[in-house]
């Protein structure tokens, strides 16, 4: 596998905040990644530094093996789709698209205008005047047709309606399809874009909390729900991400695949098993780095 | 189709078995291609690709280069052995050993299996008569 994105050691620290904290990662050519994590949790504090829209405390990201500070070479091999990326204030979005075919070596004019098509958006309003669903089609459109050897994605679909954000979904599989390129997608919609994704990183607190297989993941945490009693007599002994508990009924997620014995177990002590899709194990993982104690709640808690 | 708790490529794997054992994917015709795959079922193209690996490791999909790939002559046969002995370990194996612990011999086991094999197709051929009349 070639690596086309070295970092070591990046730290980027705000006056009173830390915004990434030590992070070291690759990531792999030809691949889509998914970059999850909470709000403020670094996602976009890293993707700017990455693309040299930000500078770094300390600590060193390398592009194709380069620095990507004013260095027009890299610069013109990524593409960085900024949640809020700002237009001037008379320019529509032929003027957007003329600007990135310049710019994008490999811009691709005829898909540009199948997506403009896609997305019914209108070119001759000026920018400032398009819905939100708009303004993030015009940034999905210069993502997808730039055809950047690597593309950022920061949030792409707000705005979007379901429909839209499916184009968008099946646009980008069926172009990385025909030319594969490093796609980063920072996302909420976990489950949306769990299966788009070949690898995952979820981000916590400045900090790298997971890197992995998305597929790996799958199955890596089980929910058991039953008999309080006959829970806790199963869950000894095992990792618990979270508890939840009404009455005499109660249901645990567990880390760990489960073995044939365990599902035996688990039917013979007539207890019911639900998988835990990617969006619940991230967002479980995350809440226990956060609360490492907290893994107790009741649904009473939960109300309050 | 997509089950959250198993590795998606997998799931994919065992469409593509599923399809050759009922016959409506024939030997040596055509497969799915990894990008038809992933743009039918939306999932990543490696994941895909990854499901069609498991299958040409087995010998039950064939890569012909710069054509396509092809069911493997002979695929329904490996599958089905396949699916034999994983039958034979999950179900005929403790079947074995519980008959074992009840004092039974082979040919008590295999005097029940009959009894209840043709109590079984009388039940399913009720059930198909019942079907026809409603």
């Amino acid at each position: 596998m070639t690596t086309v994105i070295d970092v070591q050691h990046l730290t980027k620290q705000y006056k009173d905040k830390t915004a990434l904290d030590d992070v070291s990662l690759t990531i792999e050519k030809d691949t889509i990644y998914g970059l999850l994590g909470r709000n403020g949790a670094g996602k976009t504090t890293l993707m700017s530094i990455l693309t040299a829209q930000n500078f770094a405390t300390s600590g060193q990201a390398h592009l194709f093996g380069e620095a990507p500070y004013e260095n027009a070479d890299v610069l013109s091999r990524i593409c960085f789709v900024r949640e809020s990326q700002r237009y001037p204030d008379d320019a529509t979005a032929t003027h957007a698209f003329k600007a990135a075919r310049l710019f994008f070596r490999n811009w691709d004019q005829e898909l540009a205008d199948r997506l403009i098509d896609d997305f019914q958006l209108p070119m001759k309003t000026t920018i400032k005047k398009l819905s939100r669903g708009q303004l993030s089609a015009v940034g999905v459109i210069i993502g997808l047709a730039s055809r950047a050897e690597i593309t950022f994605f920061d949030e792409p679909y707000l705005g979007l309606d379901a429909v839209a954000r499916q184009i968008f979904y099946d646009r980008l599989l069926q172009d990385y399809a025909e030319h594969p390129r490093t796609i980063i997608l920072s996302s909420h919609l976990i489950d949306e874009v769990a299966s788009l994704i070949e690898k995952v990183i979820v981000i916590d607190n400045g900090r790298i909390l997971l890197h992995e297989d998305t597929d790996a993941l799958r199955g890596r945490a089980s929910t058991v729900i039953g008999d309080a009693a006959k829970i806790e007599a199963w869950a000894d002994g095992r990792e618990v991400l979270h508890r939840e508990s009404l009455g005499r009924v109660a249901s645990v997620t567990v880390l760990g695949h489960l073995s044939d014995a365990d599902r035996a177990a688990i039917a013979a002590a007539d207890l019911d098993l639900a998988p835990v899709s990617l969006q619940q194990l991230i967002v479980r993982l995350t809440q226990n780095a956060a609360h490492p104690e907290s893994t107790t709640s009741t649904m009473a808690g939960e109300a309050r | 189709m997509i089950d959250e708790g198993r590795p998606l490529f997998i799931q994919i794997a065992e469409t593509i078995e599923e399809s050759i054992l009922d016959g409506s994917l024939a030997e040596e015709a055509q497969a799915p291609s990894t990008n038809e795959l992933a743009a039918f079922y939306r999932i990543n193209p490696a994941t895909a690709a990854k499901g069609v690996a498991v299958l040409t490791d087995k010998g039950v999909l064939i890569k012909r280069r710069g054509i396509g790939m092809f069911v493997a002559a002979g695929a329904r046969g490996i599958l089905l052995a396949e699916r034999r002995t994983s039958f034979a370990e999950k179900f005929i194996d403790p079947l074995i050993a519980e008959a074992r612990t009840l004092g039974l011999d082979d040919d008590d086991l295999t005097a029940l299996l009959r009894e209840r094999s043709a109590r079984f197709e009388g039940a399913e051929n009720a059930a198909s008569t019942e079907g026809n009349h409603p």
